[in-house]
Order: C-alpha cells, then sequence, then structure tokens
C-alpha cells in the first residue's frame, strides 16, 4: 500500500467546522447584499425596470385641412414616417452616433443640433433627427434594430400644399417649434412637434391643429414592441374652410408670374379674401420637411424677399391710386366747389418749386371728372394745397390708411398717413407746405399696403362702409366700420372711376369689359424723384391698379400692384384687375345659368374663354 | 476483499437538496425561455441533469483510492488534454475551450481538469504526514494548480482558472498552513493586485473590459456594465416578494443577460423575490454544510480532501456568482452550479457529488 493511504491521522473536525462557520457567514452576506438591492433600494429599481420595459410613442394628430370657398382642397396632411433618436442611454448613444449619420446621410451638425436643442427635455423623450425618412431610412432603422436599438420609426403626418407655390404667401408654412415656443409654451409641445410659422397656417394654428396621442407599449430589450399597455387616441385638427376661390387665384396667380408685386382680391361687401398673390414667393412644401439651413438662408437672405406678403406688408407709394381719397375729401370737405377746374401745362409751380405732371404736354382745363379719368396731377396738386394736409390725413386715415385694416395675417403692416401731428411727433419739426403736394398724388410720405388700398376703393364705391378683410369663411364678428360719405360725393367719384376704364382716353380704357361696370384707378409711383429719375435714365416704377365691379356698392374689388416694371400702372397691373374681375362675372354667369335649370348642362366657367375686350391704347 | 458499498448508503439527505436546487433551476430555466425561440430548454437541462445522475453513479462505484493511486496520471492526461485544446481545440465565442469528440460532443478539458486537480491535491495532502504544512510544501501545491490554471487562463477562461485555486487553499487550509505563510500569501496577493493591474494590457480585450466594467459599472451601459446593471434592476425590482413566476419583466423582456444560465439567479431574484432568494441561499449552505459533514465522517484523510475539494469548488462558485448577479464581483463567466444551465458545468457537479459518494459509502469499509 502506498505511503498516502495509511489512515494514522485523525481528520482535522475543528478546522472543518471552521469552513462550514465561514460558509455561512459568506452566506449572510450574500443576503445582506441582496436586501439591500431587494428591499431597500427596490424601489430605485422598479423604476429603472418600468422605465426598461415602457416606451410612449406619440400618436401624432394630422393637422386640420385647408379648403377654398368651394370645398376644394388646398392644403392637407399625409402621412409620413419621422426618425427618432432615444437619448436615455447617453453613453451607446454617443457610440452610435457615427453609424447612424452615415446610414441616414444626416450631417454630424445636424444631428448635434437636434440634440441640443432638446437637451433641457426628460431623457426618455426621444428627439427627430429626420423628418421624411425614405425607404432607404426606414430599412436601415429596420436592419439595425439589434444594433442600434436606440433608433425609432415614428409614424407622423406632413404637411401638403396641394398647388405649391400658389396662395403661399398668404397660406403661411410650418415647421419645428422652437426652442422659444417650446419654453413659452408650458409643455404644450415637445421637440419636433410641428407648428404654424407664418400666415394662415400660424392664425388658425390653434384650430388646425390636433392633440397628439400617446401610445404605451411594452419593447423588450432589442427595442422591439411586445405589446401596447394603453393608447390615447389622437384627436386630427379642425379644417378651416377659407374665402379663398380656387379660380380667381389660380388667374391672378398666372398673370403675375415671373413679376414681383401683389394682388388682394375680396369680396367688397363682407371683406372676404377671394384671392392673394405676393410674388416672388417661395413652395411651402419645402418647410413641411425641416428646411435645409442653406435654404432657409437664402429665402431670409434674398433681396427680393420670398417671404414678405406684400399684399399686407409692403408698404408702398400709391401714386394715383391715392386721388380717389383726395376726390372724395374734396367732395366731403366742401373746402372746394365741385366745379372747381384747373389749367394743366404739364407742370406746376408750388411754394417754389417745380411738380410734374405725368403727361408732360398737359390736360388743358380739367375738372375733377376729367382729372380722375385722365389722372391729372395738377389738378390735385392745387385740390392738396388747398385742402392742406390735414384734411387730406382726416379723409385718409377715415378710409383706412396709416391703420391695419384687421385681416386675419399675422404681421400685417400699418402703411403711413402722414399728417402735421405725425411729423411733430416723429421728426420734431413743422411741416412742410410742399409736402402737401407731393402726398396728393400719392407719393412723399404716404405709404400704403396693397390690401388697404383694395379696402378703401371698396368703402368709397359704397358710401363708406370699411370692411373688415378676411380668409375664414362663416367668421363671425367681424367689425365694419363707417366713415360717412355723402351720396352724392360717391356718386361723382364712382363716375369717375367708371370713366377711368369705359371712357376714351381714360387711363385704363383697354381693360373695359362688356356687361361689367367695371370701375378703376390707375396709379403710378416713382421710385425716385422726377429728376433723379431723368438724370440717371431709369424709369423703373411701381405700377397700380386698383378695380372694382359694379360701380355702386361694388361685389368684388381688386388691388394689384407690379413693381419694378417700365410700364405705367394701367398697363403693368391693370390686365391682372381685369382678369381676375372678369373670371368673377363668368362664374356668377355660369352659375346663375346653371340655376336657371336652362337646356342641358350648363358650361363650365373654365371653358369660358378669357376674352379681354381690349380697348383704346393708352400710352 | 468483499466490496460492500450499496446505493443505500449515498448521502440521500445531500441528495434531496440537490434535487430542490436543480428543480429550481430547471423551473427558472422554463420561466426565462419559454416565451422565446430558446423554449423547450429545460427539457435539455433535464437531459444534462441525467446524464449527471449517471455519471454520478458510475464514478461512486470506483473506489477513491484507485482514482488517487493514479493522481500522477490523471494530472499529466489533464495537462496535456488543455494543450491539445490550445493546439487543435475549437474555438467558440472567442475561446479555444472545447476538444471535439467525433461530433458526437464537445469535451471541455477545463470541466475535467477541475476534477482532476481535487483528486491531486487530495492525493498530495494526504501524503503530507503531519498537521503543519512546511513551505516546500505550499510551493509545491501552489506549482500543481499554477500550471493547469495557466493553461485554462489562456484560453482564455479566467472563471475556471480561478476555480482551481480554492481547492488549493481550503486544502492548504485543513493540512494546517502556518499562520505566518497564510500572512505572507495574503500581503504576496496584496502586492501582486498592482502588478496585475500593470499586466492588465496582457489581457484579452474582453477581460480588460469586464475589469473596466467593474470598477465603473456607469461607463459601458451596452457592454458588461450594461449586463450588471441589467442584473441590478431584475434584482431590486424584484422587491421582497417578487414578480411572480413568468412575470419578470426584465427577465421577460430579454433585458437580464443569458438568463438561464449565469444570471439565472438574477431572474429568479426578479420573479420570486428577496424570499425566493434566501431560499435558494440557505439550500446551498445546506448543501455546502451537508459536504462538510461528509468530510467530517470520511474513513481517512484522502476522502477528506476529496469531499473538501468537492466543497471548495461549489462554494466558490455560488459566492462568486452570487456576488456578480448584484455587482459585488466582475462577470466572468461562473455558474451558478445546478441552477445553470449547461452540459458541461451539470456534469462536472454531478461528477464531483459522485466522488462524494464515493467517500461517503466507504466510511464503514476498511
Amino acid at each position: 500500500m502506498p505511503s498516502w493511504n495509511v489512515n494514522d491521522q485523525k481528520i482535522p473536525q475543528g478546522r472543518l467546522a471552521l469552513v462550514s462557520y465561514l460558509s455561512v457567514i459568506f452566506v449572510v452576506l450574500l443576503m445582506v447584499g441582496f436586501w439591500k438591492l431587494q428591499v431597500v433600494r427596490s424601489g430605485h429599481f422598479a423604476d429603472l425596470a418600468d422605465r426598461n420595459q415602457t416606451r410612449s410613442i406619440p400618436i401624432i394628430a394630422p393637422r386640420g385641412a385647408m379648403l377654398d370657398r368651394e370645398g376644394r382642397v388646398l392644403v392637407d396632411s399625409y402621412p409620413s414616417f419621422s426618425i427618432l433618436l432615444l437619448r436615455d442611454d447617453p453613453k451607446s448613444l454617443g457610440k452610435s452616433l457615427p453609424q447612424i449619420e452615415e446610414g441616414l446621410g444626416i450631417s454630424h451638425e445636424d444631428l448635434q443640433q437636434a440634440l441640443d436643442i432638446a437637451k433641457n427635455e426628460p431623457k426618455f423623450q426621444p428627439v427627430v433627427i429626420k423628418p421624411a425618412a425614405t425607404q432607404a431610412d426606414i430599412a436601415f432603422v429596420e436592419s439595425h434594430r439589434a444594433d442600434l436599438p436606440l433608433l425609432e420609426l415614428l409614424m407622423v403626418q406632413r404637411r401638403r400644399y396641394q398647388h405649391d407655390e400658389m396662395l403661399a404667401n398668404a397660406v403661411g408654412y410650418v415647421g419645428e417649434v422652437s426652442a422659444q415656443q417650446l419654453e413659452d409654451s408650458d409643455g404644450h409641445y415637445r421637440p419636433g412637434d410641428i407648428v404654424g410659422k407664418a400666415g394662415l397656417e400660424r392664425e388658425y394654428n390653434d384650430q388646425l391643429e390636433g392633440t397628439d396621442g400617446m401610445r404605451r407599449v411594452v419593447v423588450n430589450s432589442v427595442g422591439k414592441v411586445v405589446r401596447t399597455l394603453d393608447d390615447i387616441e389622437s384627436i386630427p385638427g379642425k379644417p378651416i374652410q377659407l374665402t379663398i376661390d380656387y379660380d380667381l387665384q389660380a388667374v391672378a396667380e398666372a398673370d403675375m408670374a415671373g413679376k414681383e408685386g401683389a394682388v388682394v382680391a375680396m369680396d367688397a361687401r363682407t371683406g372676404e379674401i377671394l384671392a392673394m398673390v405676393s410674388r416672388p414667393t417661395f413652395n411651402p412644401n419645402d418647410f413641411a420637411v425641416r428646411i435645409p439651413q442653406d435654404e432657409w438662408a437664402k429665402l431670409n437672405t434674398d433681396k427680393h424677399t420670398p417671404l414678405l406678403n406684400r399684399a399686407i406688408q409692403a408698404q408702398l407709394a400709391p401714386g394715383s391710386v391715392f386721388k380717389i381719397v383726395m376726390a372724395a375729401a374734396m367732395l366731403e370737405s366742401k373746402a372746394i366747389p365741385a366745379s372747381f377746374t384747373v389749367y394743366c401745362p404739364g407742370h406746376a409751380n408750388f411754394y417754389g418749386r417745380e411738380f410734374h405732371c405725368w403727361r408732360p404736354l398737359g390736360h388743358g382745363t380739367v375738372g375733377l371728372h376729367q382729372a380722375i379719368v385722365d389722372s391729372c396731377d395738377v389738378f390735385f396738386y392745387n385740390v392738396g394745397k388747398l385742402l392742406g394736409i390735414d384734411a387730406i390725413s382726416y379723409y385718409g386715415s377715415g378710409l383706412g390708411f396709416g391703420r391695419r385694416t384687421g385681416v386675419d395675417l399675422p404681421s400685417e403692416e400699418p402703411g403711413l398717413m402722414p399728417s402735421e401731428a405725425w411729423v411733430e411727433r416723429v421728426y420734431h419739426h413743422k411741416w412742410y407746405a410742399g409736402e402737401t403736394i407731393s402726398v396728393a398724388v400719392g407719393q412723399g410720405a404716404v405709404t400704403v399696403t396693397p390690401i388697404q388700398l383694395a379696402r378703401m376703393a371698396a368703402a368709397v364705391a359704397s358710401g363708406g362702409t370699411l370692411v373688415q378683410p378676411h380668409f375664414l369663411k362663416n367668421a363671425t364678428n367681424m367689425k365694419t366700420e363707417h366713415f360717412q360719405l355723402s351720396d352724392s360725393t360717391v356718386e361723382t367719384v364712382t363716375q369717375g372711376l367708371y370713366g377711368v376704364v369705359n371712357e376714351g382716353g381714360g387711363t385704363g380704357y383697354h381693360l373695359r369689359l362688356q356687361n361689367v361696370d367695371f370701375c378703376g384707378k390707375s396709379g403710378t409711383a416713382q421710385l425716385m424723384s422726377y429728376d433723379a429719375a431723368n438724370r440717371l435714365g431709369t424709369k423703373k416704377m411701381d405700377g397700380w391698379f386698383v378695380g372694382f365691379a359694379p360701380r355702386r356698392n361694388p361685389e368684388i374689388v381688386v388691388a394689384a400692384i407690379v413693381q419694378d416694371t417700365l410700364e405705367h400702372g394701367g398697363e403693368a397691373a391693370g390686365p391682372v384687375v381685369r382678369d381676375v374681375v372678369k373670371l368673377y362675372y363668368d362664374k356668377k354667369a355660369a352659375r346663375q345659368q346653371q340655376q336657371a335649370g336652362a337646356e342641358g348642362p350648363a358650361q363650365p366657367y373654365a371653358s369660358h374663354p378669357l376674352v379681354a375686350t381690349v380697348g383704346g391704347q393708352h400710352p | 476483499m468483499k466490496d460492500r458499498t450499496r446505493v443505500q448508503d449515498f448521502d440521500w439527505t445531500l441528495l434531496a437538496i440537490v434535487a430542490t436546487i436543480c428543480g429550481l433551476g430547471v423551473m427558472e430555466i422554463y420561466s426565462s425561455t419559454h416565451a422565446s425561440a430558446m423554449a423547450g430548454m429545460q427539457w435539455r437541462q433535464l437531459t444534462w441533469l441525467g446524464i449527471g445522475i449517471a455519471g454520478m453513479f458510475v464514478i461512486s462505484r470506483i473506489d477513491y483510492h484507485s482514482l488517487l493511486d493514479q493522481a500522477p496520471i490523471l494530472y499529466i492526461c489533464g495537462v496535456a488534454g488543455l494543450l491539445v485544446v490550445m493546439v487543435i481545440g475549437s474555438t467558440h465565442l472567442g475561446a479555444k475551450r472545447w476538444i471535439s469528440m467525433g461530433g458526437i460532443f464537445n469535451l471541455q478539458v477545463s470541466e475535467l481538469m477541475k476534477l482532476i486537480i481535487i483528486i491531486v491535491l487530495a492525493r498530495f495532502f494526504s501524503e503530507v504526514r503531519t498537521d503543519r504544512l512546511t513551505l516546500g510544501d505550499l510551493v509545491k501545491v501552489g506549482a500543481l494548480t499554477i500550471v493547469p490554471a495557466a493553461l485554462i487562463l489562456k484560453q482564455p477562461d479566467l472563471g475556471t482558472a480561478m476555480v482551481l485555486i480554492p481547492v488549493a487553499i481550503v486544502g492548504a487550509f485543513i493540512a494546517g498552513i502556518e499562520w505566518r505563510h497564510m500572512a505572507i500569501g495574503a500581503v504576496l496577493v496584496a502586492l501582486l493586485i498592482p502588478v496585475g493591474w500593470n499586466m492588465r494590457h496582457h489581457l484579452k480585450a474582453y477581460q480588460q473590459q469586464r475589469i473596466e466594467t467593474f470598477l465603473h459599472p456607469e461607463e459601458d451601459q451596452r457592454g458588461a456594465g450594461y449586463q450588471i446593471l441589467q442584473s441590478e434592476i431584475a434584482v431590486g425590482s424584484g422587491g421582497f416578494w417578487g414578480k411572480g413566476f413568468g412575470k419578470g419583466s426584465q427577465n421577460q423582456l430579454g433585458f437580464v443577460p443569458v438568463r438561464y444560465s449565469d444570471f439565472i439567479l438574477a431572474a429568479l431574484a426578479e420573479e420570486q423575490g428577496f424570499i425566493g432568494v434566501c431560499v435558494v441561499l440557505l439550500l446551498y449552505l445546506g448543501l455546502i454544510l451537508r459536504l462538510v459533514d461528509n468530510a467530517q465522517k470520511a474513513k481517512d484523510r484522502a476522502g477528506m480532501y476529496v469531499v473538501m475539494g468537492v466543497t471548495a469548488i461549489l462554494g466558490f462558485h455560488v459566492l462568486v456568482n452570487a456576488s456578480m448577479v448584484i455587482g459585488y464581483m466582475p462577470v466572468t463567466g461562473i455558474p451558478l452550479p445546478l441552477m445553470s444551465y449547461g452540459g458541461s458545468s451539470t456534469a462536472f457537479v454531478f461528477l464531483a457529488l459522485g466522488l462524494v459518494m464515493n467517500v461517503r459509502m466507504r466510511r464503514f469499509v476498511n
């Protein structure tokens, strides 16, 4: 038997017992360890377990559609996918960023910016890193579920502007809620939420935006949804019906193509905006998805200001259109007899300064009617001189200049109707009497917006009723102002405006329409002083035309401006106004024909050829 | 000499504890995997258990004295086996641990080495005729242990390599290590830690990672730190009473890593709570105490050392695994014996228990 197997030694019982005691101590220590986790800190870990497995996924409510007055869809929403980045795990987030940038084609700066905006939000709120995911993006996320569990797809509702640039400046655009808005909203918005940023989208944001729902789901360790815990349905935004008439809008847009300027067509009785164009413009669909930085910078720094809604924000000299106000002021103030006449030799001297009439050869002896029809400057210089700036200002203000029309769009500009008090308040000096002469023909300090001009013309033709322009069909609480004009004043002025279009020699004679009492006034505002223009040899002007029909209590009023043109207002802007007015009446005729239920189906208005009955050519 | 060993002399109390632990293990394996692609894993575990029990009976029939007789040959075969693994072993999950046995199964030599080191050290300690271990003896024990441990570490398998060490330590303690040697050993270990720290760059990337993670768990949330954190969340969120069988979110949704194997205690802690953990830990304590009892009743020192070798390995497994689950130790890949899913580890435990039965049955035999 080998030496090791000699059983001559006792078992060391004491040391074995020591091993037993040691085992007991170790087990007790382990129990204490488990006690610490499972009893002392169990609440903390229960929270962590909960956060591990539950994820809240917003259900985005679609934004309400915008319809035209006949129910045609102008703007709506469609479902699309956004890619979310979960941030609850900062360490793996940092490591995964390069792979995400590569896989989804996002620049590092854009990704970092998205994270920065949301850095004060709770960590369990994901960040939108790519709105409008492509098929390839979705495939990338799906195929990297295991190694990039922090990417998540979210169904969102994307804004769709059916006709791209059409009505863009009025409709505005949507965009991601800004950091400032987030802060101000008091928790109402989350990062990445889409809100109205400009125009009607902003004005009616509360109606248009729905209430997002929330789905709480259980996810497993690779982020796969296992089951839904609960669902809070989203409430879609309400659609709004606009007063816009798609057909009139389309004609105005087409006429303004390639030009710079604006058009406002309004129902003269109610203030309903039928069409509004501003050129140059932009495509709001570009904003529906996050707009690239450079694109945004380009739109903002473009010297042609495509984001400016000229119809309500361009404050321009009204030129001869202002003569409507002058004529009304002359008749109403009774300071000057209605039979007042002036001899126009083509120029006149006031306060030692030479003022020109637009027609260098002069108009000869003219009365009020002829002065409106031919747009004689010298006549109105004299009227202005006799009235004085404060009387002009009184009537100008009364007819809506120098203050906002109250149209339901953000950022409307008020224009300026100067007065002696204004000059003293702003410039601290006395009013120069010579300035009055310029103001009398819509030059000098007076500036207006296209929408103000349309409203003023409607007011004069309807006896002084100033409507509140608006886009919302069935709008309530529309304020109507009354600036009393006597019937004889209205009759005389509107006869003049009728003459502009319908009398040979009128500045808008070429615009006349058959069977329509189409009235209007052209205006051509110098962009620089007469002498400077002659010196520089440039003749760039702002061409206005404001037209309405019928002559008394008009239904429709249209103001158009074509900026930076070589043509006079009657030629540059007149046809735009005429086309809109003509289509308005063509549609009306088609509607009446249909209502009469005459033989066979009525011809659709669209098939009526737009025949402009061109009259005498104006120089 | 008539062999008077009988199956009736098996330690049935010990086996009852073992069966209870295995039952809880199979139950938790079922709970962790039934709702996943791995469903049905409990049946495979039961198969392993069956194989293990068969192995236990076989090994209990061979007199441990004859096994100890063959200790030097077994040791040489074991070390040679580990060398073979290094050369022709099959690689799985980045580690070379297996020898393919004709495509039938893959033999994990390091598991076998655990049994061999128990036998070899039992033989060595029983040859020490005094109650005092000399420094020379200690060096020999160290050398016998270090050689296979180093080879296993090279595979790399830090966990299994570490498991060999307690066999030597517990054996040396019982054999009568001198207190000053023990103190010197402790000081040496304390001095070696910084050296080892400087050597860490020679470790495999995943080993470095595990150490980093253990020291700074919050900095690595998807790697090993993530595993420990998820394990802690599972344990902590289980609370006192647990979330109920099959209802642990950490477990069922797969947040707990290898929840059917190394982290099975975390899965159990989540679903059965602190109460369940206490039952399991007390069962293991019962197992250890019962093993020590067997050692105390062994016929000779050789048998006692065999039983204590088994005790040391099982106790070390439980201690390290449970500590890892609650974040007190780094992730080393040491399974919880009898509960964790796995063929090799289950087979090893039952073969080791077979050695214990072997010793017990022969306590009255001359």
